[in-house]
């Protein structure tokens, strides 16, 4: 009798169980409008365990998303195509050859997903709790009533407050984080097995990215699901993955688990993304970009930048107790609502130097520079441009003073004119201000302007649609430019852009700041990249100027409880959080 | 919802005004003066002073826009000039079969167009989506009047399928009889462009994330196209649509005029023609008012498709 074989087998450690998702040379490649095949996926393998969490981390283009539509089977049926010996195993099935009754009975039941921007992603013309009734109906066969009691135990489960009204509202009467919060309640409505998370914080801001965030690490460990994670935000995937794929180019550049991705990355490509995201202990000259990695030379940081006001400073724009109301009316003899927008806001902008506003949504920070645009009136208080009133001037007066302060705004796809070309775009605002004598001049003058944000004269006949979004912004700040002015309000500008896309205009405005002896007034909610860019900081919350100071001083020894509040939500680069898993 | 409706009401009061105004000013500056065409050949002094008299031309402006008004809050236009008839009962006999012909046509037209637009929105690049562009194409770009002409020559006189024109008294007859043809060829005439339209409106709903969304949830494409597609598409679809339901009531003047409908369209005909004021005068008011009621109309089926509107 061999008895002994089932003591060996005892003790033999157990075979790791079969991942639930498997990922096996995956190659998808698509077909432009010219009929050229385009790779977007070269041949890429993962796994994905039960239960943990892998997060996709990749830039623009990489092939994040396309590989969590190739797993769900959303990528659109004409001109993509998924190479034949490609395999997507879920619980051993392979999800390329599923019927498409399969596929519809996995979609939102064992596979679920969350999008990027909740507020497209529901449908505006159903409330909310239909959306939800409506998967809970199509997966679980229960009937309408207690499909309703579960969608309200559900939007309880994901910290919405008041579940029951919330059943009956539609989308546009909540908030991106609670809308995101309903698109997470419908993806665990059926207990998924695996939740497909595709930069699901990315439209949010800093503070709700933090709650979105920890609502989605609290679900994976109570309900045991398993997570793709994408992102393009390395730091952030950092608090919350027990596994990193870092994508480029469709191809995996490292898979790692997520310790060793922070403190021993192997690949030039990971390091690369580690680093060029605005660190709140550092301020390097020129921040690092992905080529500086990428090349032949090894990477060294240039000394860092001093920054703060100085006393010879030269005072260009000084607004003086500002405030902002707007009045709305409901019908025609309805009570006037007053809502104060910006309330009492003081500050000095000093010449070459820049002033960094830092607030949540709603706090104001975009009225207070549409107000220094005269794109919106102020109720009180004065604008001291260069020792003059702005907002006391007649609009003669004001035309040359218009000129001398642009804005850049946040989004580079919505704020350039899709049927105009670049050359339109920006010798437009020349010929309105008298720049330039002549057409042929002013093309000239725009072609410089472009080659000196970064682009080539050639990109003159394109349209805004052929560019990507960091180029996008680059044509923005030319179209400034192109105006020569002395004070540049970046509203956001950087907010919409990929980490290493982001470092590359930081740089960019960094370079025009030194060449020009600009002065900007950089709005933003990302309190990293302000403390990058900034002499003197200025948080805002409700309207009003909480805490204004030195930028060093004020993210060493931050005075308001909200100032501290928006610091702790920053991701924390990875040893600050590292909190060693207890096996 | 009700404060609103009383609301939109209570200002169709000055908009009426309006165009009361203007009309006025149009038929007494712009349109010279009536009793020389009434007059005819006849032309002594006073018989022209008699005929002012009796059309109330010799009483001063105000006086007269006065009578205007009184004319249209009691809806009672005194008699055409031709006919002699009061023109309430010439319009209201017209308005029947004027709103039993565009009124089916609209209908049944809308619902084909829909239905067709969603399926060639469903399949869409394939060879059915650019056989129906090809041929709605085509189809648009032949005149309206070839359709009636030929549909009359080709499908009544020559194939015998309808009759040629006519109209009757009883409804049944009208229906099964005198309508079909000029409703066929009403729907058609229409039906391309329209396809086209409903087509674009569905096929940019569809690109819409939530689309994607409603797709990984599971749902299958044909509840996916009816109901998270078709109510948003239809936000457009009803623009469209209520825009052009106050041409309703004036009647498909061509349909009418070739098979002899006795609708508005054919009655606007001859009071231009005829220059009988009364009818014309009428006619405008009833139209001003149809499309204020059915704007208000729109905006209350905006609201219970799109609860993203804001009635106030």
């Amino acid at each position: 009798m061999k008895t002994d074989t089932g003591l060996e087998s005892d003790i033999v450690t157990p075979q790791p169980p079969p991942p639930l998702l498997s990922v096996r040379n995956l190659r998808v490649s698509f077909h432009d409008e010219h009929g050229h095949c385009v790779p977007a996926l070269k041949g890429i393998s993962f796994d994905i365990p039960a239960g943990r969490t892998v997060a996709l981390v990749g830039e623009s283009g990489s092939g994040k998303s396309v590989t969590a539509m190739a797993i769900t089977r959303l990528l659109p049926a004409h001109g993509c195509q998924i190479d034949a010996g490609s395999e997507i195993l879920f619980a051993g099935r392979n999800l390329l050859t599923a019927s498409r009754r399969e596929l519809r009975q996995l979609r939102g039941a064992d596979i679920a997903m969350v999008f990027q921007d909740p507020m497209t992603s529901l449908n505006p013309v159903y409330t909310v709790g239909e959306q939800i009734i409506e998967t809970l109906m199509l997966h679980t066969r229960v009937g309408r009533k207690a499909a309703y009691q579960r969608a309200v135990a559900l939007l309880k489960e994901v910290g919405l407050p008041t579940p029951d009204l919330k059943m009956s509202s539609y989308p546009h009467q909540l908030s991106g984080g609670q809308q995101q919060r309903v698109m997470i309640a419908m993806a665990i409505a059926c207990e998924p097995k695996l939740l497909i998370a595709d930069e699901p914080t990315t439209a949010l801001d800093v503070t709700i990215q933090q709650q979105i965030l920890q609502l989605l690490a609290s679900l994976q460990k109570k309900h045991g699901m398993a997570v793709l994670f994408i992102s393009h935000d390395l730091e952030l995937v950092g608090q919350f993955a027990d596994e990193v794929v870092v994508m480029h180019h469709g191809t995996i550049r490292e898979h790692a688990p997520v310790r060793q991705i922070f403190e021993a990355p192997q690949d030039v490509y990971t390091k690369a993304l580690l680093c060029c995201r605005p660190h709140l202990s550092r301020r390097p000259a020129r921040l690092p970009v992905i080529k500086d990695f990428l090349g032949e030379a090894s990477y060294c940081e240039p000394p860092q930048r001093q920054r703060g006001y100085l006393p010879d400073d030269e005072v260009i724009l000084e607004v003086q107790n500002l405030s902002v109301e707007y009045h709305s009316r409901h019908g025609w003899f309805g009570k006037k609502h007053c809502c104060q927008a910006v309330q009492d806001v003081s500050f000095k902008l000093m010449r070459g130097r820049t002033l960094g506003i830092v607030g949540e949504s709603g706090s104001g920070k975009t009225t207070l520079g549409m107000t220094l645009m005269r794109l919106q009136a102020a109720s009180a208080g004065r604008v001291l441009f260069a020792g003059h009133d702005m907002l006391a001037m007649s609009p003669r007066q004001l035309g040359d003073y218009k000129r001398r302060i642009q804005i850049v705004f946040q989004n580079p796809y919505a704020s350039l004119n899709p049927r105009f070309s670049v050359a339109q775009i920006l010798t437009e605002p020349m010929l309105l201000h008298g720049i330039g004598r002549d057409r042929a001049e002013r093309l000239q003058l725009a072609g410089n302007w472009l080659e000196r944000v970064g682009l080539s004269h050639q990109a003159l006949g394109k349209y805004p649609h052929e560019f990507s979004g960091g180029q996008r912004q680059r044509i923005a700040i030319a179209r400034c430019l192109t105006m020569h002015p002395d004070i540049l309000i970046c509203d956001e500008s950087v907010s919409a852009l990929d980490v290493s896309v982001q470092a590359q205009v930081l740089n960019l405005l960094q370079e025009l700041q030194d060449e020009l002896g600009l002065s900007y007034l950089f709005i933003s909610h990302d309190l990293a990249v302000v403390k990058h860019l900034s002499d003197q900081v200025l948080v805002m919350q409700h309207g009003r100027c909480v805490e204004q100071g030195d930028a060093d001083t004020l993210y060493a020894k931050p005075q308001h409880p909200y100032t501290r509040q928006l610091l702790e939500a920053i991701p924390q680069s990875w040893p600050h959080n590292f909190k060693p898993q207890v096996a | 919802m009700l404060a609103f409706i009383i609301r939109r009401v209570a200002q169709m009061v000055p908009t009426l005004f309006g165009v009361m105004l203007l009309l006025f000013v149009l038929f007494n500056w712009v349109g010279g003066d009536p009793s020389y065409i009434l007059a005819g050949k006849n032309l002594s002094p006073e018989a022209l002073a008699n005929i002012r008299h009796q059309l109330g031309l010799d009483l001063s402006l105000p006086q007269q826009f006065v009578i205007f008004v009184k004319q249209v809050l009691t809806l009672d236009f005194g008699t055409s000039w031709s006919t002699q008839q009061p023109v309430t009962s010439i319009l209201h006999s017209r308005i029947g079969p004027s709103l039993l012909l565009t009124g089916s046509i609209l209908l049944l037209g809308t619902v084909l167009a829909v239905v067709i637009a969603a399926l060639v929105a469903y399949l869409r690049g394939s060879l059915t989506d650019r056989l129906v562009t090809l041929i709605s194409t085509c189809a648009m770009s032949v005149s309206g009047l070839v359709y009636i002409i030929a549909g009359q020559y080709w499908l009544a006189h020559k194939a015998g399928l309808f009759p040629i024109m006519g109209w009757s008294d009883r409804i049944a007859e009208n229906l099964l009889y005198y309508l079909p043809l000029p409703l066929l060829l009403g729907v058609v005439v229409g039906l391309a462009p329209d396809i086209r339209f409903y087509r674009s409106c569905f096929v940019e709903e569809m690109n819409h994330d939530y689309v994607r969304t409603a797709r990984a949830k599971g749902l299958s494409e044909p509840v996916i196209m009816l109901k998270h597609v078709l109510r948003n598409a239809m936000i457009p679809v009803v623009t469209s649509l209520m825009m052009s339901l106050p041409y309703l009531m004036m009647g498909a003047m061509l349909l009418e005029t070739f098979f002899s409908i006795p609708g508005m369209g054919k009655e606007v005909v001859m009071a231009v023609d005829r220059s009988d004021f009364p009818v014309i005068k009428a006619i405008t008011i009833y139209i001003a008012l149809a499309t204020m009621l059915f704007n208000l109309l729109a905006d209350i089926v905006y609201k219970l498709i799109d609860p993203r509107v804001e009635l106030s």
